[in-house]
């Protein structure tokens, strides 16, 4: 029997093959008669085709060449409401929206070709921002432009604002858009034919998406259509939706060439034409005594979706759920809008909506302290949801969730309140402004209310004649670690070596439908279904009378190679149920809307620069809950490397926009942070097992996005007193900031004098 | 002539040879429009055949099959594409195969000893340094290259060092427990 | 890769005089390839406009750093490796070495070279505000033979300069500060590594007593070209650094610079940045 894997750093599955460069991405493969794909795109944000010319100079007839009249079936990226066409027909919706498809064997031609498409568009008047497509300056989605709306609501909250003992607070926050920036772009490789259907492999998180998505694209029977996850390098959300659209587009140069067809995005196109983070725009209106107990809030939170729909519905489910906190208010109103601008859709990226809305609401938290006087610790202290509360949707808290002893920790790591009173003595003096500041916060883990109800995902784990066990799903490593993780739990299940488990390559025609690799679900919601059917796999052995209570791993081998023997293949799947107690009306928005939170306080400590205005993160401190830690290393990275994306949407990574297109798709112009540029980040776990997940563990992927954004800024406030409410902060803002507050003649004023600026006494 | 300093581009010591290209070893292009250069990768001397701006980073992943060498931005923005020539990093994206006339190339293929990982890789492994893996082959050849110009290099150094390879799953706190950690393996041998 | 490779050319000159040949005999048809740190990236971009190339990485008549008592001679084909590892250069030249420091990353620094950032005459570029804050005079060869050229009169607009078709340039001269000079160079570039600059500073200020007896001051990426502040530098010549003095020159320096708007930054962010770093310059000088 083995000792037990859970809780210790075993060596990651595919470490090896990736430390010495063996790992298969889809660009190191080459098929037989291979030739490459690329895409001709929209270089206008909105208009009418009126003509695609051919140019002189290239042998045309050596080139497949795919518009939408040559797609077998639906011609949109099947996904929520189907709205977005794989190639533009009549009109185009966005800068970079996909027109018509190239293929040949050089490479080099290929390029030059499409150099050589001119499409002429007839521009029609556009929608860049959330206020205009909130006004309808231009209607260019549906009625209305507004893809989504959402109300949650809890008590009564209109009644709240007259009370005589209360402090009403005011904010708009703002966040940009950012992009993914896996370091692999992405990239597929299709055969296609009618007689035996279509094979795309390649790099992506869901390969279920991308096969519902080309059953329909292709209009075939689903045992037609194969899709195989390649290693990934990195998605983040980024190859969540956007892999259906490109594994279409290859598949159909495929399926009109009959020959493999390669495509891979340089940075340039994945930048430009792919998904990015939703910007976003939230209204807070808070009431709270003079006490610091929150009465009331009103959040109004919009997102902008881009031309299309696609997942933006989704983004704004999570953003809602998550805009009123960690905190226990009894009437709370969000009500929420994903609009339609004409950018290239925006769509998931670790976190889904909830840093937007959580950024927003941890710099208002700020806000409200000081409008009443107390320390942001203090008002939150005075609020933190605990056991038998209930959150904005009246799910009632049945773990023993503790933040304030979150709180303490981080403070105690990061040397919170000694700092903060040192920075506040020492910065008037000093060409470098200090500060430290926190946000405390929740994510989430598995999809949102009845969303694995509908799922249904299923898991399967199989043993061979020799006693090795391999677990099936759909679920893919991307670089979080599903392979290791889901190694260690089935291995624990069963009793055996981590070793002895390995987990299958996702392969549509191989593993069942254990959903997408996504909203933190994989460890929580998968990783028990992982466990079940290991349980069960030991229980089919055992019923067999193959297996005692107690047995080695030669025992185990034994008990496989008899049980082939006598019945064939050994395997056992298992499907989701959600539990018993858990509830969600999704015609309200009220009820259980995850099975499970985890539970974070981050410090951000910082310096900002008053000659050149930059802000540079000095110190984090990340203390969180997440259940049991299933691979102490992997969680740390995990939240590590999530830590430092917040840091690069908080203080790098501006979008420029130009009429709809990214201006700055390049690495070179759109910066994220190198090795100089991240802080020491240390972090600390609670454990505080959950009994729904594997062995205790609760979802961890995404809630690192979470907090560093809102962490980051109130500290900047803390070291200029300068309330910033937008991200990214650039230093030409931060600049802008200083200087009118110089002109204003408010050189040295105290914090919470200029953080009150959004509060009126009622 | 009071000081002469260290020379930029010399060669006598041989560590020095980022650039290839001996005069005489002129590159001359066939009918095709390709050139064939003479060089070694991982100490094999082998021919490369290429338009002559290719990209090296192509050209080692399509004639020679060394795929571990890989792509990230193509502008020499990230260092998924770095190998070694004489002693020094460089990205190969940035390397056109006409000048690689003579070069030492050598690239993640080349770090382990057969089976035997490099210190750095196996550090790798074990400090979580390498998630979703796509930066890991440049960013264990910016290492190996670091120590072997500073074995023993401070957190700055490290930073520095790493710098022009970027990584967008670890936030590089393991990258850099990794190379603490196979420089103290170095020390117990 | 989005350009036509088969469009290309690359070739490699046995000795400086074929390439100096090539260039007399086929004026304006061939441009010379040191370590294609910028022609790469527009290559890849498909923005790569002219075809022709010579490498000229490998001809020892453009490498090498030798100094004597008054100047130090860079190779055209130094690389910001070479710089950093120098102690030389990084003693008497910190801001060069500081420059080369902060350009790209290691594999960057180890293909990337003064003569190319040089001629590629981008305003953004690192090594020219120390260059020219150092009185640099390019050493310019053709077939016919060489001229020198202060490099301040080097670039005439965006991407213009002095450089005729049948040129090369062959190295730098630099002549070598006085003992107690005080060397200030800034580059801001929002992140800290790997970083285009949105402001550069470089200043050198050799000053008798008090008084300021050789001051230059050079900026990049804030005028189509990498700049020499001369009007700034003449009003500070000569003079006692006091708070008058430095708002005197921080008003010039703003009529001196001429930064704009860009996906990188705002004009307005980088005229008063370069207006701060001066002010700090100025303000370090005991």
């Amino acid at each position: 029997m083995s000792d037990g894997n859970i809780g210790k750093p075993v060596p990651r599955k595919e470490g090896r093959a990736k430390v010495t460069g063996a790992a298969q991405y889809v660009d190191d493969l080459r098929l037989p008669g291979m030739i490459y794909g690329a895409t001709v795109r929209s270089h206008v944000a909105r208009g009418r085709i009126q003509k695609i010319a051919f140019g002189e100079g290239i042998p045309w007839d050596e080139f497949t060449i795919v518009t939408a009249r040559d797609i077998p079936g639906a011609n949109a990226v099947a996904l929520i409401l189907n709205d977005q066409p794989y190639l533009a027909d009549a009109v185009v919706n966005h800068p970079e929206e996909p027109v018509l498809l190239l293929a040949h064997e050089d490479k080099y031609l290929l390029e030059e070709a499409r150099r050589r498409v001119r499409i002429d568009v007839e521009p029609l008047p556009a929608v860049f921002t959330i206020e205009d497509s909130l006004a309808r300056k231009e209607v260019i989605w549906g009625e209305d432009n507004v893809f989504k709306t959402f109300l949650v609501e809890k008590g009564n909250v209109d009644e709240v604002w007259s009370g005589d003992d209360l402090v009403v607070v005011e904010g708009v926050y703002e966040t940009g858009a950012q992009e993914q920036l896996y370091i692999e772009t992405n990239g597929v490789i299709a055969t296609a034919n009618a007689a035996e259907g279509v094979v795309v492999q390649g790099s992506m998180q869901c390969p279920y998406y991308v096969h519902k998505a080309l059953v329909k694209l292709f209009r075939l029977p689903e045992d037609k259509v194969r899709i195989i996850q390649t290693e990934t390098g990195g998605g983040f959300g980024g190859k969540e939706e956007y892999p259906s659209m490109i594994a279409g587009h290859a598949a159909l140069l495929a399926w009109k060439s009959g020959r493999p067809v390669k495509m891979i995005y340089d940075r340039a196109e994945d930048m430009t034409a792919t998904t990015k983070r939703h910007p976003s725009r939230t209204r807070h209106r808070t009431a709270v005594t003079r006490e610091g107990r929150l009465v009331g809030m009103e959040i109004d939170f919009v997102i902008d979706g881009g031309a299309y729909a696609t997942l933006s519905a989704v983004v704004l489910s999570r953003g809602t759920i998550h805009a009123a906190g960690p905190y226990n208010c009894p009437n709370v109103r969000i009500s929420s809008k994903a609009v339609a601008t004409n950018a290239p859709p925006h769509g998931a990226f670790r976190g889904f909506g909830a840093p937007q809305s959580i950024f927003a609401l941890e710099r208002h938290l700020n806000k409200v302290a000081a409008a009443v006087g107390l320390t942001p610790e203090e008002l939150r202290r005075r609020n933190f949801i605990t056991k038998g509360e209930t959150t904005a949707t009246g799910q009632v808290i049945h773990e023993d969730v503790d933040l304030a002893a979150l709180l303490d920790r981080a403070f105690e790591l990061s040397s919170y309140h000694a700092k903060r009173e040192r920075f506040s003595r020492e910065n008037d003096a000093s060409r470098i402004k200090r500060g430290i500041g926190f946000a405390s916060f929740m994510h989430g883990a598995g999809f949102t209310g009845s969303g694995e109800k509908y799922l249904q995902s299923i898991v399967g784990c199989e043993a061979t004649a020799e006693g090795r066990v391999r677990v099936l799903a759909a679920s893919t490593e991307i670089g979080q670690g599903t392979n290791t993780i889901f190694a260690q739990i089935a291995a624990d299940a069963l009793g055996l070596d981590y070793d002895s488990v390995e987990v299958v390559r996702p392969d549509t025609g191989y593993v069942p439908n254990s959903g997408p690799t996504v909203a933190s679900r994989t460890c929580m919601i998968v990783g028990k279904l992982v466990e079940t059917a290991a349980l069960q796999l030991k229980q089919t052995l055992a019923n067999d009378g193959l297996l005692a209570e107690s047995f080695t791993q030669d025992d185990f081998a034994r008990a496989c190679r008899e049980y082939v023997e006598r019945h064939g293949a050994l395997r056992a799947f298992t499907q989701y149920r959600q539990p018993e107690n858990v509830e969600w009306d999704d015609e309200h928005y009220r009820g259980d809307a995850y099975g499970a939170y985890a539970w974070a306080v981050y410090v951000a400590e910082v310096s900002v620069d008053t000659l050149t205005y930059e802000t540079r993160v000095e110190d984090f401190v990340a203390v969180q809950e997440v259940g049991r830690v299933i691979h102490p290393v992997l969680a740390a990275g995990q939240i590590e490397g999530g830590v430092a994306q917040g840091l690069g949407w908080t203080l790098y990574e501006n979008t420029v926009w130009q009429a709809g297109r990214m201006a700055n798709g390049q690495m070179t112009n759109y910066i994220i942070p190198t090795s100089a540029d991240i802080p020491p980040i240390r972090v600390h776990f609670f454990e505080n097992p959950y009994e729904g997940g594997p062995n205790g563990a609760k979802g961890i992927g995404e809630l690192p996005m979470d907090g560093p954004a809102p962490a980051i800024l109130n500290a900047v406030e803390h070291a200029t007193g300068v309330a910033f409410d937008r991200v990214p902060l650039v230093p030409e803002a931060v600049m802008d900031a200083l200087l009118a507050r110089a002109g204003r003649g408010l050189k040295d004023v105290d914090e919470r004098q200029t953080t009150g600026t959004g509060a009126t006494a009622v | 002539m009071k000081e002469l300093s260290n020379s930029a581009g010399e060669t006598s010591d041989g560590t020095r040879r980022t650039f290839g290209g001996e005069a005489e070893a002129r590159a001359v292009a066939d009918e095709g429009g390709k050139v064939s250069v003479r060089c070694t990768v991982n100490g094999e001397a082998v021919t490369l055949r290429g338009y002559p701006l290719a990209r090296l980073l192509d050209v080692l992943r399509e004639e020679l099959k060394l795929t571990g060498t890989k792509e990230g931005c193509g502008e020499g923005e990230c260092g998924a594409c770095s190998v070694i020539i004489g002693g020094e990093l460089v990205n190969s994206c940035l390397v056109p195969v006409a000048q690689a006339e003579g070069a030492e190339i050598r690239t993640i293929e080349g770090v382990a000893d057969g089976e035997r990982l490099h210190a750095v890789q196996r550090a790798m492994i074990e400090c979580g340094g390498a998630q979703c893996g796509i930066c890991t082959p440049g960013m264990v050849l910016a290492a190996v290259n670091l120590l072997e110009r500073e074995p023993r290099p401070t957190e700055a150094d490290i930073r520095e060092g790493l710098a022009g390879n970027l990584c967008r799953c670890t936030g590089y706190m393991k990258i850099f427990e990794a190379v603490v950690r196979a420089v103290e393996s170095k020390d117990e041998g | 890769m989005r350009a036509y490779l088969p469009a290309y050319e690359l070739v490699v000159p046995r000795t400086l005089s074929e390439a100096l040949a090539l260039l007399r005999d086929e004026p304006g048809v061939w441009q010379p390839f040191a370590g294609g740190t910028d022609l790469m990236v527009l290559l890849e971009a498909g923005r790569l406009e002219h075809k022709n190339f010579f490498s000229i990485a490998h001809l020892p008549e453009l490498h090498g750093v030798e100094a004597s008592d008054t100047h130090v001679r860079l190779g055209a084909l130094t690389t910001y490796t070479d710089v950093r590892r120098d102690a030389f250069l990084s003693r008497e030249f910190p801001m060069l070495a500081q420059a080369a420091r902060e350009t790209g990353g290691v594999a960057i620094q180890n293909r990337g070279t003064l003569g190319g950032n040089i001629a590629n005459a981008s305003p953004a570029a690192d090594s020219p505000p120390a260059l020219l804050a150092y009185d640099a005079e390019l050493e310019l060869v053709a077939a016919e033979g060489s001229r020198r050229l202060p490099y301040s009169e080097f670039h005439t607009g965006y991407k213009q300069t002095r450089m005729r078709p049948e040129e090369l340039i062959a190295c730098v001269h630099l002549r070598r500060p006085r003992a107690g000079a005080r060397h200030f160079y800034r580059k801001v570039g929002t992140r800290r590594a790997q970083a285009i600059s949105k402001v550069c500073f470089a200043g050198l200020a050799e000053s008798e007593g008090a008084m300021l007896t050789n001051v230059r001051v050079a900026l990049g990426s804030v005028a189509p070209v990498p700049l020499r502040c001369r009007r700034t530098e003449e009003l500070l010549t000569g003079k006692n650094v006091d708070e008058e003095l430095t708002s005197a020159a921080l008003e010039e320096i703003a009529r001196e610079i001429a930064p704009i708007d860009d996906i990188r930054s705002t004009a307005r962010y980088r005229a008063r940045v370069a207006q701060n770093l001066l002010a700090e310059f100025l303000s370090s000088i005991a």
